[in-house]
């Protein structure tokens, strides 16, 4: 278990006040892949469980279209803006998402699409922001198909 | 195919916020199961006056014909392009122009 797997376990339980389906700390055992593509987006940072609201679905009945808006806190001023926001999977084949980037040009850092969960699982956001520091956040989605057939 | 739809303002104030909406007929089939080969597009990518403002980089875990909605500030002369470009090379591309008040 890497050191960030673990900050990432510990922080899991605070971040749950922060987003609208709460994630208990025990359901978050990350997979090796998801806790390899963790540890590559913190590069040796803590993320801060802060800033970031999810809205997605409890249960989403097609795992394949599930819609997730996400929410960053952010002035998005040209020293104080959010630069990317990583989406990752923790029970899907792979557990990339996708990666937005984000420049001082838009007027919030929010932002929506639709993902593929496989099964009913936690995903993982994590937002960089300009100064460095890394906010993080989870939730979990009831699927009731699962959207990894393609 | 991939057919690009946008939806921007028709018009706004500087440097007001406006909602811009994408989507893109596109199959997304990652190939991980069944038959079907590999048919992705890598990233999607919106300019405002030539300058890119928002990106999206797919992974696996993007769904079948992807939507993205984000706000920008608009800014003179208020002419937008997006683009999306296939994991093979391939663009498609749409543009928008919002007239800026």
């Amino acid at each position: 278990m890497s050191v960030s797997r673990r900050i990432f376990l510990s922080g899991a339980a605070a971040s749950a006040a922060f987003v609208l389906v709460p994630v208990p700390t025990s359901a978050l055992e990350l997979k090796s892949d998801v806790a390899r593509a963790v540890d590559a987006i913190l590069d040796g940072r803590t993320p801060v469980e802060d800033g970031i609201s999810l809205d997605v679905p409890d249960l989403a009945e097609n795992g394949a279209q599930v819609p997730l808006t996400i929410s960053v806190d952010s002035p998005m001023s040209s020293d104080d803006h959010v630069k990317t926001i990583h989406v990752v999977a923790t029970a899907n084949p792979e557990p990339g998402v996708g990666r937005f980037t984000l420049t001082p040009h838009l007027a919030k850092a929010e932002v929506f699409t639709r993902i593929r969960l496989a099964e009913a699982q936690e995903f993982l956001v994590f937002a960089e922001l300009s100064d460095g520091r890394i906010l993080q956040a989870a939730a979990r989605t009831e699927v009731t198909v699962g959207g990894c057939a393609t | 195919m991939s057919t690009p739809r946008v939806r921007v303002p028709r018009s706004a104030g500087e440097g007001e916020e406006i909602e811009i909406r994408t989507l893109i007929n596109q199959p997304m089939i990652t190939g991980v199961s069944g038959p079907d080969s590999r048919d992705m597009l890598a990233r999607f990518e919106a300019k405002m006056n030539g300058e890119t403002v928002f990106a999206y980089d797919f992974a696996n875990g993007s769904a079948a014909n992807p939507t993205l909605i984000f706000f920008v500030r608009a800014a003179a002369p208020g002419h937008f392009s997006f683009i999306w470009t296939h994991e093979d090379g391939q663009t498609f591309t749409a543009e928008e122009s919002v007239r800026i008040s």
